[in-house]
């Protein structure tokens, strides 16, 4: 049995979830293992719903809910004391969750239990018994190819590694609730509230259609006012380097990179930026990538499907008025 | 009062194109030198700050080769006060290990009568990304953990920790002693003054060796990922380019209507 921790949204599975899903299950084939998913903490019908249908799309029967309201609010120790039980319960070979915050901290707390090794960030599967694994390290600019002995793998997915994909046979997927043995030691840890973010709204720059990205190309904190027309005029979030971070140009809630959010948009419009690792990390999800940089040899855009050679300050503001102009504004 | 401990790591200070050693087991770091992550510059600063506040001390500690020091150094030109350094072989180590080798040393302290209520990491090493030597630390010692930890407050006997969440900003209460895995973001790592760097050489450090031999990291080999050739579609040049730009968003169907 491959287990898969599933992480939710208002809607159902989030999309790095729904990846790994398809992960599993290519994996699954390979190992001879049939594929659950498990989903821990509150779910709301609609995302109850929805979690259901892309299971179900996915081939994937079975959802496990352990049903405890202790684990409504995330503590990662309890989260992987439940986990354990549905893989005690099913005898599980290996342990799966996408490579979020999430995924990889209650993986972490469920290798450590078991006195196994854990490997975040895989992007391959060399092979399954046993497992021979390839990983992102340095933030995806070099990869590791590790052994993970133990019984149960326990490995997180990176983000794109593949992409989601439908089964070709559908199945009904059903919820099967269990019992968690859960211990008050285990929830000394726990999100005991949520306030409204402060610096910024990164869940904002994580799921944007459309990200403007911004470097040292800016020249300073009085930089931003084209870039953040060009956002707003295509409904996107303004994304930044650690350089911009740093100099205390802009908050640090709008960092993309290694140290930062790691974003996927359709569109990435990379304006003034030199691509060092730090900060490809955690653009290079993007589908597509419009480089604005005066040196055509930068790495960015180089790595970019679309370049401007000029200054962000002379091409942003002209980018900007031939949008409102085709838009009529 | 609360003694913190704050580990680092000597990574390789890579910013553009990664070379590999030889036997493919290390990143070649002989051009571009070493540093220590973001995260653990915001950890070390959070620690100095802690300490300071509840009239504590701050230790820094690392799992290095002796050049390990430098970075010691530079923490200690910040506002801790005293090093430690567990001599190894760092990629020999694997995330298990490292857990380990930091637990031996905070028992050895305490049994010599320095307890530290708070041990504090960054999230993720820059090189390894193994996310786990925070977790697997608190196991073996058997304290609370949180990670993805930006700001951090003393709180009558124990600490209240803030993290970014799906949902905003996420608070944690934990009791000490706790062990705590900073991100950056939260706070500004200072810069070294003169008298702070006249007193980290002066700064006692320990040295000490690992009680056991590593599992391993499980590292079969290192390789660099596919390189895709450079298929970039240059548009233009300047503020003329922007009609392409435009078709071009069009076509994507990133304009909304």
């Amino acid at each position: 049995m491959i287990l898969v921790l599933v992480e939710t949204d208002a809607t159902g599975a989030i999309e790095v979830s729904r990846e790994t899903l398809t992960f599993a299950r290519e994996l699954g084939q390979r190992a001879g293992a049939p594929v659950q998913a498990v989903c821990i903490g509150a779910l709301p019908d609609g995302a109850r719903t929805g979690l259901l249908t892309q299971l179900g799309a996915q081939g994937i029967s079975l959802v496990y809910r352990p049903d405890d309201e202790r684990l409504n609010d995330y503590a990662a120790a309890a989260w992987a004391a439940a986990l354990l039980d549905v893989a005690e319960t099913t005898a599980a070979s290996a342990l799966l969750a996408a490579g979020t915050p999430r995924g990889n901290e209650v993986l972490a707390h469920a290798a450590a239990r078991l006195d196994v090794a854990m490997a975040a960030n895989v992007v391959r599967v060399d092979a399954p018994a046993p497992f021979v694994v390839t990983r992102q390290v340095v933030g995806g600019a070099a990869w590791e190819e590790m052994q993970l002995p133990d019984r149960v793998a326990v490995l997180s997915v990176a983000g794109h590694a593949c992409d989601a994909q439908a089964a070709p046979a559908p199945v009904e997927a059903e919820i099967v609730a269990c019992t968690p043995k859960i211990t008050d030691h285990d929830l000394v840890a726990r999100v005991a509230r949520v306030e409204g973010s402060v610096a910024g709204d990164a869940g904002a720059l994580t799921s944007a259609r459309v990200v403007v990205g911004a470097g040292r190309g800016a020249g300073g904190p009085d930089g931003f006012a084209d870039l953040l027309e060009l956002t707003q005029l295509l409904g996107g979030a303004l994304g930044v380097s650690r350089v911009v971070t740093s100099l205390g140009w802009r908050p640090h809630a709008e960092q993309v990179g290694q140290t930062g959010s790691r974003i996927a948009p359709d569109l990435y419009v990379a304006c003034g930026i030199s691509g060092a690792i730090q900060h490809w990390a955690g653009c290079q999800s993007a589908k597509t990538i419009l480089a604005v940089n005066t040196d055509a040899d930068a790495p960015m855009v180089t790595k970019a499907h679309y370049a401007v050679i000029g200054d962000l300050h002379e091409v942003v503001p002209a980018i900007n008025a031939e949008l409102r102009r085709r838009l009529g504004r | 009062m609360v003694n913190v401990l704050v580990c680092i790591k000597r990574v390789p200070d890579v910013s553009g194109e990664v070379l590999l050693t030889e036997d493919e087991m290390s990143v070649d770091a002989r051009h571009v030198g070493f540093t220590v992550s973001p995260h653990e510059e915001c950890a070390v600063e959070l620690a100095t700050q802690l300490a300071q506040s509840s009239g504590g001390t701050a230790t820094v500690l690392t799992l290095g080769p002796s050049e390990s020091i430098e970075q010691l150094r530079s923490a200690l030109a910040v506002g801790c006060s005293d090093g430690v350094l567990i001599h190894a072989e760092a990629d020999r180590y694997g995330p298990v290990d490292v857990a380990r080798a930091i637990a031996d040393v905070v028992r050895a302290r305490a049994d010599a009568g320095i307890d530290y209520g708070l041990i504090l990491l960054g999230n993720d090493a820059a090189d390894t990304g193994d996310f786990q030597v925070p977790i697997r630390l608190a196991y073996a010692l058997d304290r609370p953990v949180v990670t993805g930890i930006s700001t951090l407050e003393l709180d009558g006997a124990g600490v209240s920790a803030r993290a970014d969440g799906p949902d905003g900003a996420e608070i944690f209460d934990l009791p000490l002693p706790a062990v705590v895995a900073v991100m950056e973001g939260g706070v500004s790592p200072r810069y070294p003054s003169i008298p702070g760097r006249m007193k980290a050489k002066k700064a006692p450090v320990e040295t000490v060796s690992p009680a056991r031999e590593p599992r391993g990291s499980g590292r079969a080999r290192l390789k660099l990922p596919p390189r895709r050739p450079s298929t970039v579609e240059v548009l233009g040049t300047g503020p003329d380019a922007a009609p392409a730009v435009v078709d071009l968003l069009l076509e994507l169907g990133v304009v909304p209507s």
